[in-house]
């Protein structure tokens, strides 16, 4: 997918990242191209979200460079804005406004962010609730609604503001087993619309399907990055095959 | 001893008379306290030392004293300077209706800006995240998702204090008014008959209460419809 100027849409350079005594990043070099689906996976604690969360600045790196969509994410506020609107971000834990319905979750980033007015974004949290199969639920809570539909509604959430790209945070994670599945078709339909996304998770179903780029990161490095049919079947490095026996076992 | 059970039904019409006055202070100290709560618990969050500090060190003194001493030193304290006698604030502070309203919104705030503390704090982070990541700034999540989530969890505590103020102002019977307890002992001092006087203003006070109760009852129901399925 490489073409024309070949600039990457995330480009990490040797990105560091510490928490007090414990350094998270040690030192990420990744790049993605637009409309690529890279999935993130690795032991707890490997720097997984940690990455991801920088690329939309949640968390602040310390040092090494993170460029998304060419804008080079500085401590300039107005920078940070730009990107945060070119990124989504779906969490493990939904984070829905538990205050709010299911269409005002919708509604409320593009009136305010957007200062779209609010008929105009009603129309627009049903286009997406859509979407995402649920639009009979526009009206309710999160409580109202099972964790499955809590992640759509997150999901879409975040496409209202048509970022992108999406980041993914073990949206699965804090799910049911049979509420998985729902999640993860909404995911694939996004990948098959061309949406470049960074999803972390350990469903290597979805990996194999669905990744241009597998990511194996562990203790603050990627120490592994492939096409799926290449890092499931000949995985370069013992720490990646370890892994790989113990999540494809169970 | 001699027990008039009749004296309590008498005494309780004029009793309920200084009901009026009770509401007033009341409700005039809620308003006012609760607003500058809002500015003191925007001070301490503020995370800049300029403004929280003060804050603090004004919470600190406004719960660490008793509210009684607090109505003394304003009633009586300033009324020794002569310079504020002098003032036109004196129009104000030579009335102990506004000396009591002074005292109890400047004790009421501290309250309630530790009880709207802790409610903002228990909002969830992933919420603060979610909403920056969604590009809402910090005055919009603020004012969207911080503070209709913090009000509901901090309506239980708040409901306390409204209880714990209404109570509060049986004091200003100690500085010439004749509120509920303040009618209560000048009928007192006329009938000596202690017991069915202040039987009846309990029965007043209890009035009152189950009102506040119902009140905040009212508003969490209001505020927690989305809790549950």
């Amino acid at each position: 997918m490489a073409d024309k100027t070949s600039a990457a849409m995330i480009q990490l350079d040797r990105v560091t990242k510490s928490f007090g005594s414990f350094q998270a990043l040690k030192g990420v070099d990744l790049a993605i191209e637009r409309g690529q689906k890279v999935v993130v996976c690795g032991p707890s604690g490997s720097g997984k979200s940690t990455m991801i969360r920088c690329i939309n600045r949640l968390e602040e790196h310390d040092g090494g460079r993170i460029v998304v969509n060419g804008i080079e994410l500085t401590t300039s506020v107005k920078d940070i804005d730009a990107v945060r609107r070119e990124v989504g971000m779906v969490f493990q834990q939904f984070n829905l406004f538990p205050h709010l319905t299911a269409a005002e979750n919708l509604m409320l980033a593009p009136r305010l962010v957007r200062k779209i007015p609010r008929k105009e974004a009603r129309e627009l949290a049903m286009h997406y609730l859509e979407r995402v199969h649920i639009p009979e639920q526009a009206d309710k809570y999160p409580a109202q609604l099972s964790g499955g539909q809590q992640q759509r509604v997150a999901i879409a959430r975040s496409l209202c503001m048509k970022p992108e790209i999406m980041l993914f945070d073990e949206p699965t994670s804090a799910l049911d087993p049979e509420m998985i599945k729902e999640v993860l078709d909404v995911m694939v339909e996004l990948a098959r619309d061309g949406m470049t996304m960074i999803v972390v998770t350990h469903e290597m179903g979805f990996a194999r399907s669905v990744a241009d780029v597998v990511v194996f990161m562990d203790n603050g490095e990627i120490v592994e990055q492939a096409p799926p049919q290449d890092f499931f079947h000949q995985a370069r490095s013992e720490r990646t095959k370890a892994f790989l026996s113990r999540i494809l076992t169970h | 001893m001699n027990f008039e059970i009749s004296l309590i039904w008498e005494s309780l019409p004029k009793i309920a008379e200084g009901a009026e006055l009770t509401v007033r202070l009341h409700l005039l100290s809620l308003v006012f306290g609760t607003v500058l709560a809002l500015g003191l618990v925007l001070m301490r969050i503020s995370g800049i030392a300029i403004l929280s500090w003060p804050a603090f060190a004004y919470i600190y003194v406004f719960r660490g004293t008793p509210l009684l001493v607090q109505v003394f030193l304003i009633y009586y304290g300033l009324a020794q300077f002569e310079f504020i006698r002098a003032s036109p604030l004196w129009i104000i502070l030579r009335e102990p209706f506004w000396c009591a309203i002074i005292a109890f919104s400047l004790n009421v705030a501290a309250y309630t800006a530790e009880i709207l503390r802790g409610g903002i704090q228990g909002v969830d982070q992933g919420l603060h995240e979610a909403g920056r990541a969604l590009g809402l700034s910090t005055s919009q999540r603020f004012i969207h998702v911080t503070a209709p989530i913090a009000i509901r969890l901090s309506l239980p505590a708040y409901g306390n204090e409204m209880i714990s103020l209404m109570k509060g102002t049986a004091l200003v019977s100690l500085i010439t008014m004749y509120d509920i307890t303040g009618v209560a002992r000048t009928i007192m001092a006329r009938t000596f008959a202690p017991y069915e006087i202040f039987i009846s203003a309990a029965i007043v006070y209890l009035g009152l209460t189950w009102l506040i109760q119902r009140a905040i009852a009212h508003a969490e129901r209001r505020f927690s419809r989305y809790v549950r399925a």
